[in-house]
């Protein structure tokens, strides 16, 4: 029998002037996977929140397991009522061990012997969603790479102790995993509904979506505005409720492709010290960057962008994927964030001359489309969309031949992608070259041509009429069996 | 005039001019409106070291948490020590004497940033131990003897012009520069980008290495201008001529708005802290407090003042 | 090598090196007494050493742990000594002021470096108006708990060791140490799952007002008599204690263990300068020349670590 583990009726949460929910109703059912997707900005982040307790909604009602929760609402009564989240941003504690990191959300993780229960606690859940996971349980957080730390809290959030699990929240919980182990995943979050549990899946990976859940929600300026069974969905139904204005545009690109006998104007070995294959690059040119995550991708940008080894002729701009640890400037304004790469040009006589700075923000404000009525408020005003096209603006209104991308779109919401891979290939057809290390193979389709990587090398370089999964897929797993 | 009054409260370093206006206030109040003119003017005068250093305080906090310059003092007295044993009184050495003591705080602020980059030494630690090798040296160096200042100097340091000391004249420049360094310049841009997020600063093309580099360099340059000053107007250096700056210097960078967290730096503030320090304690003698009551007051103070004018915003 | 293992070790590293350089300078140091007598006042400055541990672990500074210090040793000279129940309750409410003092830092969000600083300012006020020149009496048990002669192995090693293991268990060990310690390395994770900051600073501040009574208790039982200003320098020591003993400023990494050696490094550095009979001129020199040698050598494994 089905019963709703949790329900929220006419939910509202508003922040200032902003109302990030406008009365949400929203209830998913034990035992079943719920898809929800939306822009960035919609409000599924604060939706979430208010869900696990972080935040506490101004109007609405919740109820779990079918009774409505009185009294006070905190991030400890959720915890106690079965509801585990898994944030966007890593909720892990870098400093401590992975066991020590179970400890923190389970209370009764106590007294002589609790450190051995937590690792044989992590260990048997890793070991369970992730076979092959490799994961020392009392390794350090911060010693471990990105995509092992999402496995980790991944994990973590579906351990059980004394409080019972009803209900998890996986906010794109793939965003930093590789293919298999975004597969390994989905299929475990299949297994988990069958055990009755609730489960609420965002990404923006719709592919996922439809693929992992068993009804669909579509949210839109905080509010559901769709709501149907994942199988009476498709991707194009799905986009065109999620509204977004350029939906219906053709993927990729009809332009020529760059001529053999522009100059080649980036060459760089993927591994200095060993034979390893050879990046380059022509001017004009859209390279992408793919293979699994991790494998080398980020590190070969930053050795682009402090020509560090690498034969790089031009000025580099770099755009970056993780907005908060490499991106924004916090305190700044909008218009600050986007000149800070430009400060040197608009300097006369040693002095930033305010008119061309304030023209350079407002005209990029306008190309790029970010939506604020001022680009002199704080860069904090903007949805996570939308600072990332800050972050575009900043680079393509620099003085940069080659813009280095290290997967820019990571949890960009389809609308904004749209207007950026446009953006892209005007500038490239314009003369500038783009590398774009991407983890959504979707992407390639935008580029000229890709290189895959395979620990740290160049295990295969594929031309535009290669550019398909199984060949990225294929290549990206060429020496499994020999390593 | 309303909207501008809600402008002027919503920034950070209103409340330390407030509270300076505040404690004179009480200070004249109490004395019947005697010496509120003299009060000013020593408060000016004294201030205006704890001005020079804290220019140089606030640039390098406001390149990021844990960056703050312990060595001020021991670079104050080590540029006093040099200036006046260089100078030895005679007036025509005033300008080597000068050189030499901006030279030796040069020295200073390559060594603190040679520490904290070469052999990453969180700065704390750098300046703290490396104020240590600095002050042995001016022990060594000075020897106890008490030279005094070449008139000039100390005419400069002591001299006032319509009540107003022109050493403070000087400083307002030094100020107004520093100000529009720190707003109109890729250097003091890259300062605040830098104090916000270091890498992401480094990310947007900015010379992060560069930045702080010049940032110590010009804190101990500052240190070293207070300590030359410092001499004119004591009439001499003495080894413990810097003491006081170590507290003072911090805490008039942060009560004047300056983000400890880094990014966010504030020149107006530091002299409305610089002056409120200054006045607090005038205010405190006044009313013939004894030391205990002084200290436990000026301590209570500082917190109320960074209590009400609140803290950082959530970050992040 | 294990770089890892190696930087963990270099605290015990430096401090036998130092040890062994005292030894070889000065052979009569090689003794029971001699190793007494070098490293009696090494145990306050380690008990202060670990209060500071407590603030860092939280991410905080604290600038007042030297005047507190030295406050305590006012009290316990005069109230302690004369009414040792209201001795008891007025160190009690030092440890209280101390966790209302983490509340307030927490709750708006304070800059710890200057709430401490002002704090400083007030615990040597408070300090001054018990006792304006130096003077008062220890009590006796005091003077005797720190005389104490145990067989073989002198008191402050006795003593530091088991502080050290001590805080060791509570902080690495114990499941709450674990929260604590993710209070410094993600304050944000640790409020999802439950945990209160708020609760978490106070018992964090409130150990470090602990310690701080421990350590002027301690130095008093050594003095014998008080002194507002006694143990100023003690900040700076603490700090650079915990930073000695591998700890770092943000992050929530500390080591308790390091951190009781560091102090001992410290103090003994002390002794070691003046056996070398070094110019009183350089004495204060060579001790920063000691702490960036040892710091520099963390830097290097850490380097090698990095690049491989």
């Amino acid at each position: 029998m089905r019963e709703p583990a949790i329900r929220l009726d006419g939910v509202e949460k508003s922040f200032g002037a902003v109302r990030a929910l406008r009365g949400v109703d929203l209830s998913v059912d034990a035992g079943e996977c719920l898809g929800l997707v939306g822009h960035n900005g919609a409000g599924k982040s604060t939706l979430m929140l208010v869900l696990a307790g972080t935040l506490l909604p101004d109007k609405g009602e919740l109820s779990a397991g079918g009774a409505q929760i009185q009294g006070h609402w905190s991030a400890a009564a959720a915890q106690a009522r079965g509801i585990r989240c898994v944030f966007q941003e890593l909720s892990l504690c870098p400093n401590l061990t992975v066991a020590e990191n179970v400890r923190i959300v389970h209370k009764s993780l106590r007294g002589f012997g609790w450190k051995r229960r937590a690792r044989a606690l992590i260990a048997a859940k890793l070991d369970e969603i992730f076979p092959g996971h490799g994961i020392d349980a009392d390794g350090e957080i911060a010693g471990l790479p990105i995509g092992q730390r999402q496995m980790a809290e991944v994990a973590r959030a579906f351990t059980v102790t004394a409080d019972p699990l009803r209900l998890a929240i996986l906010d794109e919980p793939t965003s930093s995993l590789d293919a298999v182990t975004a597969a390994q995943l989905l299929a475990y979050v299949r297994k988990e509904a069958a055990k009755g549990t609730a489960i609420i899946l965002i990404s923006h990976l719709l592919g996922d979506i439809l693929r992992t859940s068993d009804r669909i929600v579509v949210m839109k300026d905080g509010k559901t505005v769709a709501e149907r069974p994942a199988a009476k969905f498709n991707r194009n139904s799905l986009v065109a409720a999620m509204g977004s204005e350029a939906a219906q545009r053709k993927h990729g690109r009809a332009g020529a492709i760059a001529q053999p006998d522009m100059p080649i104007i980036v060459r760089a070995a993927a591994k200095p010290e060993e034979p390893s294959g050879e990046l380059l690059i022509r001017k004009g040119e859209i390279v992408g960057l793919t293979g699994l995550a991790g494998h080398g991708q980020t590190r070969m940008l930053l050795r682009l962008f402090a020509k560090d080894g690498a034969e790089v002729k031009g000025a580099v701009a770099f755009i970056a994927g993780d907005r908060q640890s490499d991106g924004i400037f916090h305190l700044w304004s909008i218009g600050q964030n986007i000149t800070v790469r430009s400060l040197r040009a608009l300097s006369r006589h040693g002095l930033i001359d305010g008119a061309s700075e304030a023209r350079l923000a407002e005209d990029w404000k306008d190309r790029i489309a970010i939506r604020t009525p001022d680009v002199n408020n704080n860069i904090l005003t903007l949805s996570g969309g939308n600072q990332q096209k800050v972050l575009f603006a900043r680079a393509l209104g620099s003085d940069a031949a080659i813009i280095l991308m290290d997967d820019p779109m990571r949890g960009v919401d389809i609308g904004t992608k749209l207007e950026v891979y446009g953006m892209i290939r005007e500038q490239a057809d314009a003369g500038r070259t783009f590398i774009w290390y991407t983890t959504e193979i979707e992407e390639l389709s935008h580029c000229d041509r890709a290189y895959v990587f395979r620990n740290g090398a160049i295990s295969a370089s594929l031309g535009r009429d290669e550019l398909t999964e199984e060949r990225v897929l294929q290549a990206s797993f060429a020496e499994s069996a020999a390593t | 005039m309303t909207a501008f009054l809600a402008r002027l409260r919503q920034q950070p370093w209103i409340w330390s001019f407030v509270a300076a206006l505040a404690v004179w206030l009480i200070t004249i109040a109490f004395t019947r409106g005697q010496g509120a003119g003299a009060i000013l003017t020593a408060a000016l005068a004294f201030a205006t070291f704890t001005i020079i250093v804290g220019l140089g305080q606030m640039m390098v906090i406001s390149t990021g948490p844990g960056n703050v310059d312990l060595s001020i003092p021991a670079t104050i007295t080590l540029s006093g020590v040099v200036a006046m044993k260089v100078m030895d009184t005679d007036t025509a050495l005033l300008p080597i004497g000068i050189a030499a003591a901006l030279g030796a705080s040069l020295l200073v602020g390559v060594f603190n940033y040679g520490l904290i980059r070469l052999l990453r030494i969180p700065p704390i630690i750098a300046t703290l131990s490396s104020s240590f090798l600095i002050l042995s040296t001016a022990i060594y160096y000075g020897r106890g003897i008490r030279i005094k200042p070449p008139p000039p100097l100390a005419d400069f340091a002591t001299a006032r012009l319509f009540g107003v000391p022109l050493a403070a004249l000087f400083v307002l420049v030094l100020s107004v520069a520093m100000a529009i360094v720190l707003q109109r310049t890729v250097y003091g841009r890259s300062v605040l980008a830098s104090g916000q997020n270091m890498r992401a600063a480094w990310l947007a093309g900015l010379d992060v290495d560069g930045t702080r580099f010049a940032t110590y360099v010009l804190s101990a340059l500052l240190a070293g201008v207070c300590g030359i000053v410092l001499s004119g107007f004591s009439g001499g250096a003495a080894l413990n001529m810097g003491e006081e700056f170590l507290l003072a210097s911090i805490a008039v960078v942060v009560i004047g708005g300056t983000s400890v967290a880094g990014g966010r730096a504030n020149v107006p503030g530091i002299w409305g802290a610089a002056l409120f320090m200054y006045l607090l304690v005038t205010m405190l003698n006044t009313f013939g407090a004894s030391a205990g009551i002084r200290l436990i007051m000026t301590g209570l103070i500082i917190i109320a003042v960074i209590v009400i004018a609140g803290g950082e915003e959530a970050q992040r | 090598m294990n770089r890892r293992l190696l930087r963990s070790l270099l605290p015990f590293i430096s401090l036998a090196v130092v040890l062994a350089a005292t030894f070889y300078v000065q052979p009569r140091t090689m003794s029971y007494f001699g190793l007494n007598l070098m490293l009696q006042y090494a145990v306050p400055i380690a008990l202060a050493t670990i209060a500071q541990m407590f603030v860092i672990t939280v991410n905080d500074l604290d600038l007042s742990i030297g005047p507190f210090v030295g406050l305590v040793g006012c009290i316990a000279a005069t109230l302690l000594y004369t009414d040792p129940l209201p001795g008891v309750l007025a160190l009690l409410i030092c440890i209280a002021a101390y966790a209302a003092v983490g509340a307030l830092v927490h709750v708006r969000n304070l800059p710890s470096i200057v709430v401490t600083l002002g704090l400083s300012f007030v615990w040597l006020g408070i300090a001054v108006l018990i006792l304006p020149s130096p003077g008062g009496k220890a009590p006796d048990w005091l003077k005797a708990l720190m005389a104490v002669q145990i067989p073989l192995v002198p008191f402050p090693i006795i003593a530091a060791v088991t502080i050290g293991i001590a805080v060791h268990l509570a902080l690495m060990l114990s499941s709450y140490g674990a929260v604590a310690r993710g209070a410094g390395g993600n304050p944000r994770a640790l409020a999802r799952a439950g945990w209160s900051m708020l609760q978490t600073k106070m018992i964090m501040y409130a150990l470090a007002g602990f310690f701080g009574v421990l350590s002027g208790l301690s130095l008093l039982g050594l003095t014998t008599s008080a002194d507002a200003h006694v143990a100023d320098r003690y900040t700076l020591y603490s700090i650079a204690g915990v930073i000695l003993g591998g700890g770092e400023f943000i992050g929530g990494r500390v080591s308790p263990m390091g951190a009781v050696v560091g102090a001992l490094t410290l103090a003994l550095a002390g002794s070691f300068l003046i056996f070398l009979r070094i110019s009183p001129d350089w004495q204060i020199g060579a001790q920063g020349a000691i702490l960036i040698v040892v710091l520099a050598l963390r830097a290097l494994i850490t380097y090698g670590e990095a690049r491989r």
